[in-house]
Parts: C-alpha cells; structure tokens; sequence
C-alpha cells in the first residue's frame, strides 16, 4: 500500500468518525469542534488530491472563521447538555428513516454513474495549484466568478443593514 | 529505504529542522521574556531581573520552574478535557506557523541542497493566515471551559479582535503579494533580493500589517483580553502551573514568529542589505550561517519594538479597539490595495 493509500483511509475513516460524532454529541459545545475536525480531514482530502488552494481557504474560511461563529452563539447563549430539548422517540425513529432513505436515494443515483472511471489522479496535475486556478477563474470563468463576488457584497450590505439600529 | 517518493534521509532531514526550529522557538521565546523585563526596567530607569546568574540570564530558567512546582488546579465545575485542549491548541498553533518561514540560505552541499525551510509549498504565506485563523480557538476553549465570567468574556473579546484585525492584515498582504507575484515565501525572499524589500515600496502596508500583528499577539495597547483592570486576569484566569505558562509561552512564540513573517515579507528576509553577496564567494555553509544572522537580527529587532511599544502606549479601550480596526485600519488597507494595484499596472502598461 502506498503511502497516499494510507493517508486517504486514515482520513476517510477519521472524517466519518468526526462527522459522526457532531450529530451524536450530546454537548453543542464538543459538536462544533468535531465540525472543526471534520474540516481539517476534508482539507486533507483536498491537499491528496494537490488541490492546496482549495485546503487552505477551506480551513482560513469554515475552521478558522465561520466555526468562530458557531461557538461565539453557542458560548453566548450558554448551550450546553441541560438545555438540550429532550427530543421524542418518534421524532428520532424519523429522524432516521429520512436520513436513511436519503442514503439509499444517493447510493441509487451514483451506483450507476461514470464517476468510477473519472477516478482523480493522486499528487498529480497542477488544477488545485492557485496560478492555475487564478487563470481560470480571471478567463473562462470570469462572469460567474465576479457575478458571485457582487452577491456577497449584497449580502454583505443586507447584514449590515439589518443590524443597524434605526 | 524508501516510501513513495520519500526517502530516509529527507525524513531525517525534515526531523533535524523541525526539531531546531521548535528548540529555537522557545529559546527566544525564553530570552524575550528576559528582555521584556529588562528593557521595561530600562525605560522606568531601574535595573529589571539581575539576581539569577550574571546580568540575570538565568532568571527565564528560574521563572520555568516555579512555573513547573506550582500546584495544578482544575476547577471542579469546570469541563477538564477542553480546560487541557485550550493551552495545548495555544502552544500547537503558535509552534506551527514556522514551518515556511525560510530561515536562511540554502545549504549547498556535494549530495544537494538542503533548504533552511520546512516547507516550501506553493500556498505559503495562506499557510501562515490558516494556521493564524485557527488560532482563535485556544483562547476561546480555554476561556469558556473554565467556566468563569470573566474568562468567557475575555474569551469573547480576544475571539472578536483577532477576528477583526486579520481582515486589514490580509488586505495589507495581497498589495506585498502583487507586487511579488507569488505566495510562496522562498519567492517573496529572492524578489527582495533582486528588487529590493518591499517595506520601502509598502510602507503604509508594513505599518498596517505591524499594527495587525500586535493586535493578534495580543500585546499592548491591544491587551484587551487580559485586561486586568478590568477582567481580572483575563481569559487565563483558572489557569495555574504549566497551563499557565503553556498560555504565556505560546504569546512570546507567537511574537517571534509574527517578527519572523514580517521580516521575511517586508525586509527582505535573510538577505543581507546595500551588498551583493553571492560576488563574495563564501563557503556555502558560511553564507547560510550569515544569512540566518540577518534574518535573527531583523527579528530581534522587531521583538525590540514590540516591546518598546508596550513600554510606551496605554491599553485602547474596546471600542477603540473596534473603531481602529474596522472604520480606520480596513478603509486604509483598500485605498493601500488599490493604490498599489493602479500603480503596477501604470507602470507595466
């Protein structure tokens, strides 16, 4: 076994653990830092498949800003195992079902697509290098890319607007 | 041996750096601590530390293991696994940032050359923002696992203004960054090598950064977090023992790999100033050995003026804290961005 073969099960089995571990977690608290987990082994899958830019800002962007959010409302609001609501059986067993049969619903669609053949290359190619990216983003791509950037601006505006006190 | 296209000796190489790196990070951190006190009782014109060992050189050591014998208290309505994850997230981040500092001229020897660096990746300095942004999170575990008021809320303050202060200090960053054209630091250095250090091209950008970086460290005037006037003793405040100084440790690792970055991205790194010294001809161990020399005294000089800064400004209020860094410092990085951005291609076209 190569040692990208072991990294990649190392991490996938890390990611499902962590991942599963946020929903199972009785405590707010310990869910965000399993998130904070999860983000850090996805980013490892990232930089396996040499798409550093992408491993990189995924940790700037969701560990490092938006879970610090996360934390801040639960820390404020003082979330913790007490003021969990006690949930039904019934909404569990739900729970469950919809969540299974979302599964089966995935598994049904990608069982039969090309994505085996389309398998990525490992440590190899230059697509998740920033040049590369970059260019693609200013030249093929770049109506979308700056179409995007105005959205966040109007969101930007929109959050600043509604926390302002009249 | 070898493991993909690892061999033996790349790992025992990659072992031998790292280790200095980590032993240099806390040799200097140590000898900061010293020099905080010593240049504090220079400027309040007393003499500082003197008693253990000539001039007081041993006084970092005796600070160490008083630390080491204090007594360890958890407190007992507090949550002891996130309580341990606080200090040990603190000292890991502050440890992790060095990894793609270049810290000198490479080594050129009869088998090939060894770079002074850990890692010479192609994100480079994004590295060091991830690594800054993740940060945040061993004082706010800390603050809010110690269940006390007066942690959280200087938890929460700490979170906010590290928060707040990257911002300006990546926008001050992408105008260094267009002009160098690359992220990865090796390249930032040999630009400044060829075209000169780019605090004499950004000098708006270098003192925004400089002011980021102090509010990141949090030191002076921008201690808010442990404000204790005010907080008591700040988001460390159940802390005792080495908890306590892994919190107090990893903020002087933070300042000197802070000095380091800053020295790497505005003054040119390890190279040597107004000389041309690849005409000298110098044993290549020599010239690595110089150029580490170079790098360390920009970086005991900045250590110097954080600092002096200390010694010479009052703590901001917070909402000074605020108004400075998003209504002051981000308008000035974007009027510095864009004007940088303008002028390059003014001067390409």
């Amino acid at each position: 076994m190569s040692i990208s073969a072991i990294l990649f099960w190392v991490l996938s089995i890390a990611a499902l653990f962590s991942a599963l571990m946020v929903v199972t977690s009785r405590n707010p608290i310990y869910s965000v830092i399993w998130l904070i987990v999860t983000f850090f082994t996805i980013s490892g899958h990232y930089i396996l498949l040499n798409a550093q830019f992408l491993a990189v800002v995924n940790i700037i962007v969701y560990a490092g800003a938006i879970m610090v959010l996360f934390l801040f409302v639960i820390m404020l609001m003082n979330l913790n195992k007490e003021s969990e609501p006690a949930r039904h059986r019934w909404l569990q067993l739900a729970g469950t079902a919809s969540g299974g049969a979302l599964m089966l619903v995935l598994v049904a669609a990608l069982k039969d697509t090309e994505l085996k053949s389309q398998q990525s290359l490992l440590l190899e190619g230059h697509i998740g290098l920033i040049k590369t990216l970059g260019q693609e983003l200013f030249s093929t791509y770049v109506v979308p890319f700056e179409l995007s950037s105005v959205l966040f601006l109007s969101a930007m505006i929109g959050a600043v607007l509604i926390g302002k006190k009249d | 041996m070898v493991i993909g296209a690892v061999t033996l000796w790349f790992i025992l190489e990659k072992v031998i750096l790292i280790a200095s790196i980590i032993g240099l990070s806390f040799f200097i951190a140590m000898y900061t601590t010293l020099a905080e006190r010593k240049v504090a009782g220079w400027m309040q014109d007393r003499h500082g530390p003197n008693r253990a060992g000539p001039f007081g050189i041993f006084q970092p050591l005796a600070d160490g293991g008083k630390l080491f014998f204090k007594e360890e208290i958890t407190p007992i309505a507090s949550n002891w696994f996130l309580f341990l994850l606080g200090p040990a997230l603190a000292m890991i981040v502050a440890l992790v940032t060095s990894t793609v500092i270049p810290w000198g001229a490479p080594v050129i020897t009869a088998t090939g050359t060894i770079p002074l660096q850990v890692a010479d990746v192609d994100m480079g300095i994004l590295i060091v923002f991830s690594v800054v942004s993740i940060g945040v999170y061993g004082i706010m575990i800390g603050g809010w696992a110690s269940n006390n008021k007066f942690s959280l809320l200087a938890a929460i303050r700490a979170a906010s203004q590290m928060v707040s202060y990257e911002l300006p200090m990546s926008l001050a960053l992408i105008a260094v960054l267009f002009m160098t054209g690359s992220l990865k630091m090796s390249e930032i250095v040999s630009y400044q090598m060829a075209n000169g250090w780019n605090i004499v091209f950004q000098p708006l950008g270098f003192l925004i950064f400089f002011i980021c970086a102090l509010a990141e460290c949090n030191r002076t005037p921008f201690d808010l977090p442990e404000a204790e006037n005010e907080l008591n003793f700040g988001y460390h405040q159940e802390y005792s023992s080495m908890k306590l100084g892994f919190y107090l440790f990893a903020e002087y690792i933070n300042m000197f790999v802070s000095s380091a970055v800053m020295a790497t991205l505005f003054l040119g790194g390890y190279d040597i100033p107004f000389v041309n010294e690849a005409s000298w001809g110098l044993a290549p161990w020599l010239y690595s050995l110089i150029s580490f020399g170079v790098l360390m005294a920009k970086v005991s000089f900045l250590l110097f003026v954080f600092i002096w800064i200390r010694w010479t400004i009052p703590r901001f209020r917070y909402d000074q804290l605020m108004n400075l860094g998003w209504r002051k410092l981000i308008p000035l990085a974007l009027f510095n961005m864009i004007l940088s951005a303008a002028i390059l291609l003014w001067l390409k076209s």
